[in-house]
């Protein structure tokens, strides 16, 4: 009875374990880099660019990710509101639903599907060729010169990119309200301001900078952790991706329950 | 085309390091590599390392400059143990020691020219002009001209890489130097080239080296003393005079590239 009983459930237990030990190991890696991250030297131009690469060039894939969500949203919320004539509820709940959790929690995604992966690729390379080795031995630390930027940047720059996400997202919305289903623009974006608040916008903010760092950890710690070759690389990048997909969505559900809960 | 020796440098002559390698053992999971490994380097002294693909020969080297946790052993660089001395002292270490690994590692985001100033700069983009023309005076003792200074690594073949990689390892003028496979991939005029210059460095500026090679003629130009490498263990070593008279089968074996 006992035996059949840890059968069962001692891969789960030590299935937990490995995962609070990642979890650990995972949160010394930050600990070590946030550390680098407000030690001299500092390197302001790989912070720039990085800001670029994961910025910049992701604005037209969050840009098209909030108006497509944006748009669909509005359609949904006015189908399911006739049912109950409340399909004046459009404006206030579209922005709702965007500012608090679609445009920060999809752009949050997109970007770690384009940038965790591409981290990971990167530092996994540059860990299977020794390059990382050999940062060491030209008396650089890699934290300080590939793993601080990209975190610090990726902070930075997810706030920005999830503003500009908010307003294409309620712009979505707007769009086909206005065009589609035949709501009146002026009320139309009189009803959204009311609606939204300093609190919405502000968790908004904190969710994409707590998403910007999960992301950027996840793939400098999968790229920093390479092994085995070529092969090495695939697998990080895989677990980068995944892994950064979950710690999103887990954290977006702690800080929803937090701040509205 | 011997680097001819630059009397400045000639002046600041370096006091070389002391190496001294005990009972070094380093296993990955259930795979012994490194099986009590005892060695030494005198100051400006020249030892090639040899032994079969595989044998440990760049782990050894990895072990030394603090890359790899060893599992037991000590390394003691001018009475520093590299195994448990704090971070500040290995620094001062690292500051005077140059390194080529095995497949060049050039940091592929940059280019040529900044990848050889590196140990300089630290990758920062300052001194630029200055910087640039001291990589083409490093490019020319490696034999390249400057036409590569400006390529990225990704657009000049194998041996130039090895030979960037070669001019980045000894750019700081470190008194320590540790040259994994220098020659591999290069025909014998370049191979000489750099046989050469690593000569030149012990010889002329006084560093202490550690190269590892199967090339038995770059061996044998640049070695002081030679040691094997097989299972684990330094088999032989002895001064480069004796390789022929070793008297150790595998040696022989080894160098004459017998399979039988
Ligand atoms: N980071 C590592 N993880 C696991 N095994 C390794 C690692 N580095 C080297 N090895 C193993 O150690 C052995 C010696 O490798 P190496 O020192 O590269 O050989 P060589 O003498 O050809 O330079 C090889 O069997 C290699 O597979
Ligand atoms: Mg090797």
């Amino acid at each position: 009875m006992t035996d059949s009983f840890t059968r069962l459930f001692a891969p789960i237990g030590a299935a937990a374990l490995s995962f609070f030990a990642a979890i650990g190991r995972a949160a010394i890696f930050a600990g070590r880099a946030l550390l680098a991250a407000v030690r001299p030297p500092y390197y302001p131009a790989r912070f720039v660019q990085q800001l670029l690469s994961i910025g910049y060039f992701s604005l037209p894939v969050v840009g098209l990710t909030a108006l497509f969500t944006g748009a669909a949203l509005a359609q949904q919320i006015y189908v399911g509101g006739e049912r109950f004539n409340a399909a004046s509820t459009v404006p206030a709940v579209t922005v709702i639903a965007i500012v608090r959790e679609l445009a920060p929690v999809l752009g949050g995604l997109m970007v770690a599907g384009r940038v965790s992966s591409a981290m990971a690729a990167e530092l996994g390379t540059m860990r299977v060729t020794e390059q990382i080795d050999a940062l060491v031995t030209l008396r650089t630390d890699p934290f300080q010169f590939l793993v601080a930027p990209r975190l610090l940047a990726a902070i930075v720059v997810l706030p920005i990119l999830t503003l500009v996400a908010n307003a294409i997202g309620v712009m979505g919305g707007y769009l086909l309200a206005v065009y589609r289903l035949g709501f009146n623009a002026a009320s139309y974006l009189e009803t959204t301001r009311d609606y939204l608040e300093v609190t919405d916008i502000v968790s908004s903010l904190v969710k994409a900078a707590v998403f910007g760092f999960v992301l950027a950890l996840m793939g400098c710690y999968h790229g920093y952790h390479t092994s085995g070759g070529a092969a090495g690389v695939g697998r990080a990048t895989t677990n980068a991706v995944v892994s950064a997909f979950l710690l999103i969505l887990l954290a977006n559900l702690v800080i929803t329950v937090l701040v509205f809960g | 085309m011997s680097p001819a020796p630059d009397p400045a440098a000639m002046e600041e002559r370096n006091p070389g390091a002391a190496i001294e390698i005990a009972g070094l053992r380093k296993s990955f999971g259930e795979k012994i590599v490194l099986n009590g490994v005892n060695l030494g380097v005198r100051p400006g002294e020249s030892l090639v390392i040899i032994g079969g693909s595989g044998t440990g020969k760049s782990v050894l080297l990895k072990c030394i400059l603090g890359l790899l946790q060893p599992d037991s052993g000590t390394i003691m660089i001018d009475g520093i143990d590299m195994t448990e001395a704090p971070g500040g002292d290995r620094a001062d270490v690292r500051r005077r020691t140059g390194m080529l690994f095995q497949g060049g590692a050039l940091f592929d985001s940059l280019n040529v020219w900044r990848n050889v100033t590196f140990a300089l700069t630290q990758g920062r983009a300052r001194k630029g002009r200055s910087m640039r023309s001291l990589a083409v005076e490093l490019l020319a003792k490696v034999g390249l001209d400057e036409s590569v200074a400006d390529l990225r690594p990704a657009e000049i073949s194998g041996g130039m890489q090895k030979r960037v990689a070669l001019a980045r390892a000894i750019a700081s003028r470190p008194d320590l130097v540790f040259f994994d496979e220098p020659t591999t991939g290069l025909d014998p005029i370049r191979a000489n080239t750099i046989n050469d210059l690593i000569r030149g460095l012990v010889t002329d500026l006084g560093c202490s080296a550690i190269t590892i090679t199967h090339d038995m003629e770059s061996a044998r130009r640049i070695a002081d003393r030679v040691a094997m490498l097989h299972e684990g263990r330094i088999i032989w070593q002895g001064p480069v005079e004796m390789l022929d008279d070793s008297g150790n089968a595998r040696v022989d074996k080894f160098i004459n590239g017998r399979t039988d």
